[in-house]
């Protein structure tokens, strides 16, 4: 993939006829605290004012349409929060055992070059960082990330998980630009096999059975939607009794979330400006 | 190729081993059809040979490449359950290895229904492969062939992602369904790596991630077609031929 050649790509997408700035956008969502369903205007508004001359019937039937700049963006925005997490994690002395840090060191890199493309794609149309507050406190919770390794083992998986399916939900809305279609795809991979290392670090399968949530209550959105057996109009319920029966069949597919969902869960730990 | 086909003879048993042996090159023989119109120039050969199945064009035939795929990583885990390492293995392996070959038959027949709904008369037949270059009761043997295949599903759906046609409903749905199975194969090659290199950075280490606008590796790949079917016929593991002349290439 030629970088220069997507920056290209971006530069000349028409961004002029935005209603309001990304930024705009994502200062309203990070100011939505606990009325988490405010979180879908800003992208709904953009999805409609931009898209709808253009928008076909089929279009509208994806899940959900949005400018390439607000998958972007939201991109990016998952991108920041992970950086951010594993960074403040690896400079906590005492938090992470020795031989576990090669682990989230790794990590750590490969968010820290996602933030770097996505803000290199989107130039001066990146949002810039959200305040992020680990504990949980946006949404009433107390956790004690930095000081208890199994608390940030299980924010660790539930963020690798909720950005492998993050990613899927934005397939089909960057399927008009091949080269962005690509590239998140091939973040999306590694999101993947971090989530595996994850989950098995913390005795988990590396792959999610049914729609199980091993992470503290709050966190079952993030595998809500899982134990789906429905792929490409085929419901596979009751055809695998011999390979792993209907546990298995939704562990061979992951599912995707939607932005708004993506957002709900990524709200607990952004401070409202 | 030529003396090959000399010995070629009136029976099936014959025919069938010559022809095998001709697809030891699979690595050619999936990627065009010249090496293999070459050799039926031959007088000699089989009376009515089977066409050489092609894989097809657009949204059909990235469904049977994904099929040939999956096909070829569910019959390599049913073996893995057959052989002496995963009978002696330690449970957690056993467990895993045994989610692998689930996963796997479960994404092969998911396309087999698939296709067969839509084109019931060009999809990819049973392929047939040849293992026996790999030593099943050994872990080493097995957990090398398992990475380089979990990897190589990684890198040829997000290579193929691109090349759906998402113009209908039924395109979106397959590229979703590209999303959906391509993040477990991810997942399985991590566990893998990690089995063999246990609490590395292997799991999704430097030798198989790449580096995208000097952000530093940490990207997977994404191959074309013909990069994969190249690679996987190196491997000579693909008995049958195919040819893949129709894909998209973009």
């Amino acid at each position: 993939m030629d970088f220069i050649k997507l920056l290209d790509s971006l530069s000349n997408k028409d961004l002029l006829n935005k209603k309001g700035s990304r930024r705009e956008s994502f200062g309203q969502f990070s100011k939505f605290g606990k009325n988490m369903a405010l979180a879908s205007i800003p992208f709904g508004l953009a999805a409609t004012s931009s898209k709808a001359g253009a928008a076909t019937k089929k279009m509208a039937s994806a899940a959900f349409m949005a400018d390439n700049n607000d998958v972007l963006n939201f991109a990016l925005t998952l991108e920041y929060l992970e950086r951010n997490f594993y960074q403040i994690a690896l400079d906590t002395n005492g938090l992470i055992p020795a031989e576990d840090r090669v682990v989230f060191e790794t990590i750590y890199r490969h968010e820290k070059s996602h933030v770097d493309f996505f803000s290199a794609a989107l130039g001066p149309n990146a949002i810039d960082e959200p305040t992020f507050d680990f504990s949980g406190a946006q949404a009433g919770l107390d956790l004690p990330t930095f000081t208890d390794y199994p608390t940030f083992m299980a924010l660790a998986q539930g963020f690798e998980d909720t950005g492998v399916r993050a990613f899927k939900g934005q397939a089909g809305a960057l399927a008009n630009d091949n080269e962005l279609l690509t590239f998140a795809l091939q973040v999306h991979s590694v999101e993947a096999r971090h989530a595996s290392q994850v989950r098995r670090m913390r005795g988990s399968k590396g792959w999610i059975t049914q729609a199980e949530n091993n992470l503290p209550a709050p966190f079952a959105p993030i595998y809500a939607g899982e134990a789906n057996t429905v792929q490409g109009g085929v419901d596979l319920a009751g055809m695998f009794s011999d390979f792993g029966g209907n546990d298995a069949v939704t562990e061979a597919f992951d599912e995707p979330l939607t932005m708004d969902e993506v957002l709900t869960i990524g709200g607990i730990f952004i401070v409202p400006e | 190729m030529k003396n090959a086909s000399k010995n070629e003879s009136t029976t099936e048993g014959k025919t069938f081993k010559n022809r095998r042996q001709f697809l030891k090159l699979s690595g050619m023989a999936v990627l065009g059809s010249g090496l293999l119109i070459a050799c039926s120039d031959d007088d000699d050969i089989i009376n009515t040979p089977d066409p050489i199945f092609d894989l097809g064009a657009g949204n059909l035939g990235i469904l049977n490449y994904a099929y040939a795929l999956e096909q070829l990583e569910a019959a390599f885990y049913t073996k893995v359950l057959d052989g002496g390492y995963w009978a002696g293995a330690a449970t957690n392996e056993k467990i895993i290895m045994e989610d692998l070959y689930n996963h796997e038959i479960i994404h092969r027949e998911f396309f087999r229904t698939a296709i067969t709904s839509v084109a019931p008369d060009q999809i990819v037949p049973d392929l047939e492969f040849d293992f026996s270059s790999v030593n099943f009761d050994s872990r080493e043997s097995v957990l090398n062939i398992s990475q380089i295949l979990e990897d190589t599903g990684v890198k040829a759906y997000n290579g193929a992602g691109q090349l759906i046609d998402v113009s209908d409903d039924a395109g979106q749905a397959y590229l979703l369904l590209a999303g959906k199975i391509v993040s477990v194969e991810a997942r399985h090659a991590s566990a893998i790596r990690d089995l063999i290199d246990p609490g590395s950075m292997d799991f999704a280490g430097d030798d198989i991630l790449i580096n995208l606008g000097g952000t530093g590796l940490a990207y997977d790949k994404a191959a074309t077609p013909t990069e994969v079917l190249t690679e996987v016929g190196a491997t000579g593991f693909v008995v049958t031929p195919f040819t893949a002349n129709n894909l998209p290439t973009s």
